[in-house]
């Protein structure tokens, strides 16, 4: 039976570490299924952790913080898509760029308004979103199993984690059942039809990037005021390129991309249980092994070891109208 | 395709940085502070001591490998943004080396650390190459996931199998004297020539050396010319007899190498020793390094230049400024990405128009 509870609790905090990885997933898919790739999830995410933590500082209203976050985020995608759909310019140069600018505005920006090393003041309860307990979960925790798993790992998580699961079906359905979401994806297939069909392909992928730019949104604000209480630098700590693994394993669609963070997440949730824990048969296994595997499992997909995965078509190259 | 006068190639870089600084200067505004007197402070700190002068041309040192490092990949048409992880490997390769045969004469020895800086860095980057050159990996996300891999295995390694006994801090123990690059100082005051005490050390000169080699490589050889083909046109080269397969896996391999090259600075140069997290960042600031000078080793040296001047005046800057932290040279460093490469169409732009009205030839093709 402890076993079993230890599993909940892995389960339970698999979840909670799962959601910002959903939420920068589905926002690199929103662009890159458009056309446009997004290395500045980390930065995005980073700077509307931020946003988020600094509003509800002075304001104590999760509410407020969350539309911070989401406007910051926006704020650096629209410079990624100015460089990018306006300009032309690299898309991972650009990506890079905002990462950098997030890493170093924060920081500076945190410091000098709150002078504590960059860090927000720590937030209190009510600035937060809160855990929101699911009816029924506690008569259902007398159920074997099924109740367990009901109260412990699906009840008692805050808003915005519930949201994170609700956005996958929306964005299967937007994208692939919708006639928006048809020219989003032809544009980052073959961009000269959807320009032929008379459709603007800068509006469509300006579009995309914003809709990336509020899902990062979200994913930072769950980071600084729900899953923590308080900003701390780089507080992203590489989520943004996990994020950008799992859309690799999950070959840029919904649900495996679900499937997929919530894999990343589970890994994170046992590289913190298995610390110095050995397992019978295998030995101890370094932290950083089980810390890596994301990022070997997704190499191993990409050389086409284990599947195939293949970017949209288009992705990576600025749309050119004219011929010269 | 534009085409741009001569005279553009070398404003555009300077545009750039000037608007880069600009706002930079906005953000000091922004918080309270005089940008003019903290640019002074900065750039006294920098250049206003031999002390400063030492430290800021030990950064632009590393800076200058993984410049080189990014351009190489460049000129080839591959992104290589694992020049951190790069790097760290090319720590791993010298501390192997010096710490497997520390009873080597240093004329041996040494080199040997060097070329094992220079290995563990090209292995690193070969990987990627050739995912991307036989399998069709995409090489920026390989590079990425490389780079979190290199950190998780250096700490798994310092931890674990490398640590120094008795010792609680992720660190190696000591290399042998005969594997530590001498400090500038050290060898001018054999020539009865005193110098501030900085980390300043040999690999300094090695940047100087590795400048002309990869100018000589990329527009002196055949190799080189090979990979600015394939650069330019991989199907072209592939109909010229080159095989873009192949001059991939080389370019990043030679890329790599000078990541990993990075290493003998802080490593054989400064600690004499492997420890942690020791490229501190300066693998991505190759990126801007390599843009900055577009990919030329004269304009990479002095882009590194000034990120050394950015980086040893900030650290002199948050010391008298304390609301000015050091974080402030990662906000430059975005916007000069930002500003000549992801927006270098716009400046470019900018930069014909306000040619035109200048009345200068520029006449678009």
């Amino acid at each position: 039976m402890s076993g079993w509870l230890a599993l909940l609790a892995a389960l339970d905090s698999a979840v909670r570490l799962a959601t910002p990885l959903i939420f920068a997933c589905l926002a690199g898919l929103w662009s890159e299924r458009a056309g446009i790739v997004d290395i500045g999830l980390e930065g995005k995410m980073l700077a509307a952790a931020f946003a988020a933590a600094a509003i509800v500082a002075i304001v104590p209203n999760p509410w407020l913080g969350l539309l911070a976050g989401i406007g910051a985020s926006m704020a650096f995608a629209l410079v990624h898509g100015f460089a990018t759909i306006t300009w032309n310019g690299n898309q991972i140069v650009s990506g890079m760029a905002l990462n950098f600018l997030a890493a170093g505005l924060t920081a500076v920006l945190g410091n000098a308004w709150f002078g504590q090393g960059g860090r927000t003041p720590q937030l209190a309860g009510a600035a937060r979103f809160g855990e929101v307990t699911l009816p029924l979960a506690e008569a259902a925790e007398a159920v074997p199993f099924a109740g367990g798993f009901y109260a412990e790992v699906i009840s008692g998580h805050s808003l915005l984690v519930y949201s994170a699961f609700l956005l996958v079906p929306l964005t299967a359905f937007l994208m692939f059942r919708t006639r928006w979401g048809l020219r989003l994806r032809a544009s980052g297939e073959n961009p000269a039809a959807v320009e032929t069909a008379g459709l603007s392909v800068a509006r469509l992928r300006y579009s995309a990037v914003l809709v990336a730019g509020i899902l990062c949104g979200f994913g930072g604000a769950y980071l600084s005021i729900a899953q923590s209480a308080g900003f701390v630098p780089d507080m992203t700590a590489g989520k943004g390129y996990i994020a950008l693994a799992a859309l690799v394993f999950a070959k840029w669609r919904p649900w495996p991309a679900l499937g997929a963070c919530l894999l990343f997440g589970f890994l994170d949730a046992m590289a913190l249980r298995l610390q110095g824990a050995s397992l019978p048969g295998i030995g101890a296994i370094p932290v950083q092994a089980i810390q890596a595997l994301p990022y070997i499992l997704t190499v191993i997909l990409l050389a086409g070891f284990i599947g195939r995965a293949v970017p949209p078509k288009a992705s990576g190259t600025p749309y050119v109208k004219d011929r010269s | 395709m534009t085409f741009s006068p001569r005279w553009l190639g070398l404003v555009l870089p300077l545009a750039n940085v000037a608007i880069a600084l600009a706002a930079a200067g906005l953000l000091v505004l922004a918080i309270g502070e005089n940008p003019v007197e903290a640019m002074g402070i900065a750039f006294r700190g920098a250049l206003g001591s031999g002390n400063g002068i030492g430290y800021t041309l030990h950064y632009a040192t590393s800076f200058v490998f993984t410049g080189l490092a990014v351009a190489v990949a460049f000129h080839a048409g591959h992104f290589n943004i694992g020049g951190e992880g790069q790097a760290l490997m090319g720590g791993l390769g010298a501390a192997l080396v010096a710490l497997a045969l520390p009873d080597l004469p240093w004329p041996i020895l040494l080199p040997l650390a060097i070329l094992g800086a220079a290995l563990g860095g090209a292995a690193w980057a070969a990987v990627p190459g050739w995912l991307q050159a036989y399998r069709g990996s995409h090489i920026v996300i390989t590079t990425i996931m490389f780079n979190f891999i290199a950190g998780a295995l250096l700490v798994y390694l310092l931890a674990g199998p490398l640590r120094m006994a008795g010792s609680m801090a992720l660190e190696t123990a000591a290399f042998a004297p005969a594997a530590r690059l001498p400090s500038l100082a050290d060898l001018a005051a054999r020539f009865g020539v005193d110098l501030p005490r900085t980390p300043l050390n040999l690999s300094f000169a090695m940047a100087l050396v590795a400048c002309l080699a990869v100018w000589v490589l990329i527009w002196r050889t055949r190799l080189g010319y090979a990979i600015r083909t394939v650069g330019a046109n991989a199907e072209a080269a592939a109909y010229a007899g080159i095989s873009p397969a192949r001059v991939t896996v080389i370019a990043l391999a030679l890329s790599g190498a000078l990541a990993g090259l990075m290493a003998t600075n802080e490593i054989l140069g400064v600690q004499g020793r492997l420890i942690n997290e020791f490229a501190a960042g300066a693998g991505f600031v190759g990126i801007a390094v390599a843009l900055m000078g577009r990919g030329h080793p004269a304009g990479i040296l002095a882009a590194a230049l000034l990120f050394g001047v950015l980086a040893q005046g900030g650290a002199e800057l948050s010391f008298e400024k304390p609301a000015i932290t050091r974080d402030m040279i990662v906000v430059i460093q975005g916007l000069v990405i930002l500003f000549s490469g992801a927006l270098e169409g716009m400046v470019r732009h900018g930069g014909l128009v306000l040619a035109q009205r200048l009345g200068r030839k520029a006449v678009p093709a």
